[in-house]
């Protein structure tokens, strides 16, 4: 996977159009709770940046995984893109052009 | 009494959040610099072109860090104020450079033993209404044949 239009030191012999990957996650409301309270003193919310982390781990992974149903073995090009879809939801987006190489 | 009590509430959030604020901001620059100076061998480009073609790559990746920052409750309500006017918004200025410096960082970190990453993008997305936004830096990782 790269998110440049090539995988360096290797020659593209077949491509296979698009791929994604989504998922839509809500916040718990706990963490939530202990959000609000770092938001008095500022700084890092670390459960969120874990949250989206795993979110985009599971994007990615149906991302690979219908590049895989495609014959694909490398992915190009690869995007992501966030979005707001209510008040406590957010959805993460992933996608690129699936290839096979050498 | 109970708008004194309001009163008294609000005034000790906005005392707490511009100390600490205050120090948490300070501390995380300072860390920010540091490892920033640390992980200088490991060139970051915003380009595809920059590939030196004469030397075999081993290895790509697809590299990424992210984090989640907000502000505290002074800058909070100094951002508000400053909303009815117009302007600098100079409160949320330093919040995003943090944020980015510090997902450009995790990213690094994450690509340990890599030569260079190419074409690097950085996204930011609005969590909260209350100042708090996600920062997602990615890049693509090369590892040079040695």
């Amino acid at each position: 996977m790269t998110n440049i239009e090539t995988i360096p030191g290797k020659k593209i012999i077949e491509h296979y159009g698009l791929v994604a990957g989504n998922t839509v996650r809500a916040k718990n409301v706990f963490k939530d709770m202990g959000a609000s309270l770092k938001n008095i003193v500022g700084g890092e919310l670390r459960s969120y940046t874990e949250l989206l982390q795993e979110s985009r781990a599971q994007a990615v992974s149906r991302m690979t995984q219908q590049a895989e149903q495609l014959g694909a073995n490398a992915i190009v090009n690869v995007r992501f893109a966030t979005s707001n879809i209510t008040q406590g939801a957010s959805e993460l987006y992933v996608y690129g052009t699936a290839v096979k190489v050498e | 009494m109970r708008e004194l009590f309001d009163l008294i509430y609000f005034c000790i959030l906005v005392f707490v959040g511009y100390t600490v604020g205050t120090m948490v901001e300070k501390e995380n620059y300072r860390s920010i610099r540091e490892r920033e100076s640390a992980s200088l061998d490991l060139p970051v480009v915003a380009g595809e072109d920059f590939q030196d073609e004469s030397i075999a790559v081993e290895r790509s990746e697809m590299v990424y860090g992210n984090i989640v920052i907000g502000t505290d409750y002074f800058r909070l309500i100094v951002a508000g104020l400053r909303n009815l006017l117009g302007g600098e918004v100079s409160a949320y200025e330093t919040l995003v450079d943090r944020g980015r410096r510090e997902a450009v960082l995790r990213m690094k970190e994450r690509a340990a033993g890599a030569d260079i990453i190419l074409n690097l993008r950085i996204e930011t997305c609005q969590i909260t209404q209350t100042g708090t936004v996600e920062v997602l830096a990615y890049g693509t990782a090369l590892y040079y044949k040695k």
